[in-house]
């Protein structure tokens, strides 16, 4: 469970993240959706402990991140919005790269691997150097690393970014059966259809604010729109940025 | 297993897959040295041993007055040249390294017990000349030395009276130190090896990973971010510990190939050479990797950080460049400099001395300490925020 409450970070004059508290619960996947520059990946990276908020509590399975940031972060998987890889390694070597740093046995690296490596079905790329790797391969692998040490909460930042309609669909398979193992999982999207259908909370975030924080249902009706797309506009008070 | 060996292991194991990298880290950077090294002592050999084997070849106006000098002269390896009817244009476009002229009254004077004038005519700004000039300048005086002394005989005088003081050269000079004082540049070489071998990594590690953007999941991992340096540092030490042994090896074969001894100098790079240098060398090898990797923290991109790096790579030639010009006496505080001691210590091993292991000491431990202090700022940029993000 990630639990954030009333977060801020200012670069300068820029108010990325200006109060931000919401509640992603195990079992459910939750959606951050905003417009580019509301402040999403400022968000997921205080979550993750790259930077450290100017006020406000992160806290990961009752874990504070400003306590011990090494606990919080055993306790994710995470996507960032930068998912390079290492070009002159195999995918197979990227993800073992990562299991290594998170410290799993070599028998439990091999089994969790191959277990990755089957979801994602990259069976076919898994011992090519990842140089030359086309987005949806790259996705894949960044995922993979990222959840190769069985982490109770998921943290992907857009993670449909550049993919193709068939890959997105099984991404959004795969989000689902990480959602029934019982996972946390917490996304960031600018695509209402994406969040839409896939999550059970929406948290809705305009200029470093959380301006809704609801079930699409009642998100729905909070609005009085038939239509989310339009329940989304109404709620950020134009349309900037949401087009799918 | 620990977090700095996963990742170092890594490091290393990416770097050797890159031609680049190991073609700047273990062959040019390392090669470099010994290369251009054995490039200066063919050139220095080749034209020192010339200049002594040839005969002078120079022009002579006026050599009818005054056969008995000519032949003489040419007894000496003097081979006159037919005159030329501008001397001084001769030498000044390099036709002619010098040229000797005689007075058509060289011969009135000689035969009335005068001084007999004869030219010399040069251009010593022209470096090339200098041997041939002073070469007939000593096959002159030694004439004039000998029938001098011939002329006292003849009216019952002892020569001795014309040479009240005579001097004697006792050049306290070994051939090693002349060698060294010729190679003063070598050190220079040795810290390249070590700075070209890391550099590729250095700017690869830090400044590359985050415009690859692969820093920010790097940094996701639960694993404390000095852990993270020290395993790139790590393979950053171990990628210019072996250009600086190649290095080493590399100038070892010069030492063996070069016919230094045709100059009367004796080249000592041998395997002690070698092990004195690279334990000398051992906290520069780790102050330059936390160098780079501060400087590539820094930049914006890896093309800046290349930039910059090549930049820092000119400050380790200053000591070598000011001991080579400036006469400065060698003293013992300049062994707690790093860089400075490096220089002063190989300098002095080049030239056959020892090194005290007081002096090897005090460079290994003033090095190290330094190095530490290097890495702990880096440490605490790597700590910084702003490091992982990439935009
Ligand atoms: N490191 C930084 N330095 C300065 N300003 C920053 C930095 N990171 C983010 N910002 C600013 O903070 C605001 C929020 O940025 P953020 O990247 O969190 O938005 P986002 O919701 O992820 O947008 P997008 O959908 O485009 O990814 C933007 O105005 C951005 O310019
Ligand atoms: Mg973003």
């Amino acid at each position: 469970m990630i639990e954030v409450r009333d977060l801020y970070k200012h670069f300068g004059d820029v108010k990325a993240v200006d109060g931000v508290s919401f509640v992603a619960r195990d079992g459910e996947i939750t959606g951050l959706l905003g417009p580019n520059g509301a402040g999403k990946t400022t968000t997921l990276r205080m979550l993750y402990t790259l930077m450290n908020p100017d006020r406000g509590q992160v806290l990961v399975d009752g874990i504070d991140a400003a306590r011990d940031a090494q606990a919080v972060r055993r306790q994710l998987g995470v996507l960032p919005d930068a998912r390079g890889l290492y070009k002159r390694l195999t995918a197979r070597e990227n993800i073992e790269y990562f299991a290594r740093l998170q410290g799993m046995e070599h028998a439990l690296i091999q089994a969790r691997r191959e277990q990755l490596i089957k979801a994602l079905e990259m069976e076919d790329i898994a011992d090519r150097r990842t140089e030359g790797f086309s987005q949806g391969q790259r996705v894949k692998t960044a995922i993979a690393r990222a959840l190769v040490h069985d982490p109770k909460n998921v943290i992907l930042d857009e993670p449909t970014n550049g993919l193709d309609v068939m890959a997105t669909r099984s991404l959004r398979q795969f989000m689902r059966r990480l959602k029934g193992e019982g996972r946390c999982v917490l996304f960031s999207s600018h695509i209402m259809q994406e969040v839409a259908a896939l999550c059970d909370r929406i948290v809705v975030i305009a200029h470093g604010r959380v301006v809704a924080d609801e079930t699409p249902d009642a998100l729905r009706a909070q609005t009085g729109q038939l239509n989310l797309e339009d329940a989304f506009v109404k709620i950020i008070g134009s349309d900037e940025g949401l087009a799918a | 297993m620990n977090t700095m060996l996963i990742v170092f292991l890594k490091e290393v194991r990416e770097n050797l897959r890159d031609r680049r990298t190991l073609g700047s880290a273990l062959l040019f950077g390392p090669l470099i040295g010994p290369f251009i090294f054995a490039l200066m002592m063919n050139t220095v050999i080749t034209r020192e041993l010339n200049k002594a084997d040839q005969p002078l070849r120079i022009p002579v106006i006026g050599a009818q007055y005054a056969p008995n000098l000519i032949d003489a002269l040419k007894q000496e390896g003097l081979i006159p040249r037919p005159p030329v009817a501008n001397p001084e244009a001769a030498v000044r476009d390099q036709d002619a390294d010098v040229v000797l002229r005689i007075p058509s009254d060289f011969d009135k004077s000689w035969r009335k017990g005068e001084a007999s004038q004869v030219e010399m005519i040069y251009d010593s700004s022209q470096r090339e000349t200098g041997g041939s000039i002073d070469r007939l300048r000593h096959m002159l005086e030694t004439y004039s030395r000998r029938q001098g002394a011939m002329r006292l005989v003849a009216r019952g005088l002892s020569p001795t009276m014309m040479a009240p003081v005579s001097v004697d050269d006792r050049d306290q000079s070994t051939p090693q130190s002349r060698a060294g004082q010729l190679f003063s540049i070598l050190p220079y070489f040795f810290v390249l090896a070590v700075f070209m071998g890391g550099m590729y990594l250095a700017i690869d590690l830090t400044a590359g990973e985050r415009e690859r953007q692969s820093l920010e999941p790097l940094f996701a991992n639960p694993v404390p971010r000095w852990k993270v340096l020290l395993g790139k540092l790590g393979a950053i030490c171990v990628f210019s510990l072996a250009s600086l042994t190649i290095s080493v090896v590399g100038f070892g074969v010069c030492g063996r190939i070069i016919p230094a001894e045709k100059l009367g100098m004796t080249l000592n790079l041998g395997p002690a050479f070698a092990l004195q240098v690279v334990l000398i060398m051992l906290p520069l090898v780790i102050l330059l990797a936390s160098l780079q990797t501060l400087v590539a923290a820094f930049a914006k991109s890896y093309r800046e950080a290349q930039t910059y790096l090549s930049l820092l790579m000119m400050v380790p030639a200053l000591p070598s460049v000011l001991l080579s010009v400036l006469p400065i006496k060698v003293a013992p505080w300049m062994f707690t400099v790093p860089l400075l001691g490096q220089q002063v210590g190989i300098t002095q091993l080049l030239r056959g001395g020892e090194l005290t292991s007081m002096q090897i000491s005090t460079c290994v431990t003033c090095g190290l300490v330094v190095a530490v202090l290097a890495t702990l700022v880096t440490a605490a940029v790597y700590r910084s925020e702003r490091l992982a993000i990439s935009a």
